[in-house]
């Protein structure tokens, strides 16, 4: 049965309080921080999408220099508040720790991260001054990691931004699409906050491309657009039975997860998540720590393949859930509308596909599970029709971008839209990199205006620019 | 089981492990728990004229994150009675028949004063005196202690005013705040002194708070200098130390070493650079007298690693091995290795010596790891990279002679050889 305040209070706050608690004592950051090697060219920068000199922060830890330390993550990443509890480190900068090579612990430098960025944002500390105004304006859709991140670096170079969010709240996926136990909404708010404190930045929520907002109409008013809408729809199964009550995708289960309060959230007794990506693992855990009685993971390939990271899989399995590999769903079976079982095909590995991975293939045989709820998890999908409409060149609805401008003249783009659905921190790299490509597509735009203004009463005066006579 | 009982002027303790003088000596409770843990002896600490100590008296240095690299103090000599004082050594004694007791004295600067205070040592029973000349702070002002020390002649008088009475045996403990201890070491001898001790504390100021901007340790918006000890100045130790067991006059009596010794290991050290025992202070104040347990058990399992009966076996061992710069061979030549199974990529190698010695190490970019080699005809085998890799014997140093020959400085001008030429 499908059913939501399955908890206590306490319990709810229990399961989902911070998976990763940060240090309680400076002493604590102090141990671990002093125990990294300030590696030269650090494989950990090399590792980060957003290249934090993360030994230089760690070593301003040890020197009681919190605010230089905090200066550091953010001057190359805004959200590094967020990315220190979000990021899949085992993968990224912890992963390529240079003592996994001797085989010791990695530095701990997303906690390390979180010491800093935490106090930074706690205190309000006004880590960065935005140059004056330069007059030049610019519209950015979407106040997730990518949108927000472009809106900063353009802000400190002086261009007023406005940021067009269509929810009621900043942040994107960090507010909406991840575990609660990663991040809390009073986080997300208080990041957001943060990023917007350097001023220059207006953010106008409840505005949605394509319904209250147009980007025809934003062109012409703004000097330039960046377009940081994400992903955001659920990958369909296309198989019968889909339609029935009690199958929902695992965005919209975990929208509503970050959204209300845990105990509005509706749960099965015996869950089925389908696919094995972050986002299965964070709807599949939720599904658990909400109250579900069994929830089980159904994954198409085997642990090799998984796209999930080993430190992701084993909170999921700590957290009783099941895997079933190599089982791929054929057919999800109900009674009067709603769902009892879902059937699925067992699966072998056979030659490698387009992703490098060996595909799986249908061996004939299959099981049946029997459940009450399924979470489909199994990807997310562009907005295709939206940048369709807007006659944005796309590839399957990814954005297509050179330098992240579009096709279209002063339209600019990057993120989840352009890449199809990666890390926070690659969003925010892609801010950066937008950021930077406006900032030159306007530079260029001025220098233009700049000569046109110059080459006129030059070619007059010769005493102003004698270079044409000689 | 190797013998490591030490026996310095004909007082015997059943290991080479005195506590210094200092606060963890100052008291009969202090002294039988110590002696209850294993301690050889113990330097009373200093008796002499009244004082009055303040507070706070302690800083120390930190170094990433390691705490109490380097200690200080501004305490001075026992503020205690001096009856007190008598009484609990003669006590002590009793309880502990087997261990050392040194007293060490710092009386008025009258010959009166130096004889009375001695006349009173005696009558406890102990088994001798450490005069400290030593101490650098706060009785300098009243012309005691280092202010002895750092004068020869004055601490030969007063070596000889205290000879004169003593029937014990007599250690002159050295202030390393002079240039060189021997010319005071060598006035203590002349002036009869039995033995000789060193290194008391270095003056110092181990920081300042950056928000009073006073220096510590603190005493109500004030500091003062104090003296500094602790691991960080062994090395400094070790050096007055080796000068003393080199000097013709003062390697001709036994010296008890001191300064910064918190391991069998150290200890070794000073006994190799000619020290016949060791005394402790720092490492007991940070972390209790049971360190004495691992001192021995360390010490014992060494000695028998390498066949030592005794500890006289080795001492001063390490003392011909300091030569003269001249006297080094230009010809050994060693270049470094670096064992790239073992490297970690951490790059610390490269960039120290790119940046500050030699360009010595190829880089060879990689993501995320990068390739490090030496570059053998750049190395001039300075050893940095070796001692600031993170893994042991990942880098070592391969001997590459540039002649068969031993050849030294004089020689290599004499010939009139070339010199580098960058």
């Amino acid at each position: 049965m499908i059913l939501n305040n399955r908890l206590s209070a306490e319990e709810y706050e229990a399961n989902f309080s911070d998976i990763h608690p940060p240090f309680d004592k400076k002493e604590a950051a102090l141990v671990e921080a002093n125990r990294c090697l300030f590696c030269y060219d650090a494989p950990c920068i090399k590792q980060c999408p957003t290249s934090i000199n993360i030994p230089k922060f760690i070593k301003q830890i040890t020197t009681d220099n919190i605010k230089g330390s905090a200066h550091t993550i953010f001057d190359s990443n805004i959200f590094g508040g967020g990315c220190s509890r979000v990021c899949p480190v085992e993968k990224l900068c912890e992963g390529s720790c240079v003592y996994n090579l001797m085989h010791e612990d990695p530095i701990p430098i997303a906690k390390l991260q979180r010491y800093s960025t935490e106090k930074a944002i706690k205190e309000k500390w006004q880590l960065f001054n935005r140059k004056p105004s330069t007059g030049r304006r610019v519209a950015i859709i979407g106040a997730g990691p990518a949108g927000l991140s472009c809106a900063h670096g353009l802000s400190r170079e002086g261009i007023d931004v406005t940021v067009f969010e269509k929810e009621a709240k900043g942040g994107g996926l960090m507010t909406y699409g991840i575990a609660a136990y990663k991040v809390t909404p009073e986080f997300c708010q208080d990041e957001v906050d943060f990023v917007t404190s350097l001023g220059g930045i207006k953010i106008e929520y409840n505005k949605e491309l394509g319904k209250n907002i147009s980007l025809g109409e934003l062109k012409v008013q703004y000097d330039a657009v960046f377009l940081g809408i994400g992903v955001g729809l659920a990958r369909q199964l296309e198989i019968p039975g889909e339609d029935l009550e009690g199958v929902v995708d695992a965005i919209e289960f975990i929208y509503n997860l970050r959204s209300k309060t845990f105990n509005q959230i509706p749960v099965g007794d015996k869950v089925v998540v389908i696919g094995l990506g972050m986002t299965a693992i964070d709807a599949a855990t939720q599904a658990k720590r909400l109250g579900a009685k069994e929830v089980t993971i159904v994954y198409r390939r085997t642990q090799e393949e998984m796209p999930c990271t080993q430190v992701e899989l084993d909170i999921a399995m700590l957290d009783g859930c099941t895997i079933k590999w190599l089982a791929a769903p054929k057919e999800v079976i109900g009674e009067e509308g709603k769902v009892t079982a879902l059937v699925c095909s067992v699966m072998e590995l056979g030659i490698a596909d387009t992703s490098g991975r060996r595909a799986p293939a249908d061996t004939g045989k299959t099981f049946t599970l029997e459940v009450d709820m399924i979470i489909k998890a199994a990807g997310q999908t562009p907005f295709k029709q939206l940048v369709d409409q807007n006659d944005l060149q796309n590839a399957g609805g990814k954005l297509v971008v050179k330098n992240n401008a579009t096709n279209i003249d002063s339209v600019f783009a990057g993120g989840d839209c352009v890449n199809g659905g990666k890390e926070v921190v690659d969003a925010v790299q892609a801010g950066k990199d937008g950021a930077k490509a406006i900032l030159e597509y306007l530079a260029m735009a001025d220098s233009e205006v700049k000569m046109m203004n110059e080459i006129e009463p030059s070619a007059f005066n010769s005493f102003q620019n004698p270079v044409p006579n000689l | 089981m190797a013998d490591i009982s030490a026996n310095f002027l004909g007082i015997k303790s059943p290991n080479p492990f005195w506590l210094a003088s200092a606060p963890p000596t100052d008291k009969k409770i202090n002294v039988l728990r110590a002696f209850e843990a294993g301690w050889g002896g113990v330097v009373w600490k200093t008796l002499g004229s009244q004082v009055k100590n303040v507070s706070s008296r302690y800083s120390a240095v930190n170094y990433n994150g390691s705490r109490v690299m380097g200690f200080n103090n501004i305490e001075l000599i026992s503020d205690r009675p001096l009856d007190t004082n008598l009484r609990e050594i003669e006590e002590c004694i009793k309880l502990f028949p087997d261990r050392a007791m040194i007293v060490s004295l710092m009386a008025d600067n009258t010959r009166e004063s130096w004889h009375e205070l001695i006349k009173k040592v005696e009558d406890t029973g102990a088994h001798g005196v450490e005069l400290n000349f030593g101490c650098p702070h706060g009785m300098t002002e009243r012309g005691m202690g280092a202010a002895v020390g750092q004068d020869p002649e004055i601490a030969r008088m007063v070596v000889e005013w205290v000879m004169e009475k003593a029937a014990i045996p007599v250690i002159t403990k050295l202030t390393p705040n002079v240039h060189s201890v021997v010319p005071t070491g060598i006035a203590a001898v002349e002036g009869g002194s039995n033995a000789l001790s060193l290194i008391n504390t270095i003056q110092s100021v181990t920081g300042i708070d950056l928000d009073t901007f006073v220096p510590n340790p603190y005493v109500a918006g004030k500091s003062v200098f104090g003296g500094y000890c602790g691991p960080a100045v062994k090395p400094i130790a070790l050096k007055f130390l080796a000068t003393i067991s080199q000097d013709e006059t003062t390697r001709k009596v036994p010296v008890s070493g001191i300064g910064g010794i918190s391991t069998w290991k150290d200890a070794v050290e000073f006994m190799l650079l000619g020290a016949s025992n060791v005394q402790v202070c720092t490492a007991a104040m940070k972390h209790g007298f049971r360190i004495v347990e691992d001192l021995c058990e360390g010490l014992n399992n060494w000695m028998d690693e390498k066949g030592f009966a005794t500890i006289n076996d080795f001492i001063g061992k390490s003392v011909p091995t300091l030569t003269h710069w001249e006297d080094l061979d230009i010809n050994y030549h060693h270049v470094a290795k670096i064992d790239q199974d073992k490297c970690i990529h951490c790059g610390l190698c490269y960039i120290a010596c790119e940046d500050t010695s030699h360009q010595s190490i190829s880089l060879a970019y990689g993501k995320p790891y990068n390739t490090y080699a030496i570059k053998e005809e750049e190395c001039v085998g300075c050893n940095l990279c070796q001692l600031i890799c993170p893994v042991e014997n990942c880098i070592t140093m391969e001997v590459q002679r540039k002649g068969e020959e031993y050849l030294n400085w004089k020689d290599f001008q004499r010939l009139g050889m070339a010199l580098n030429d960058h």
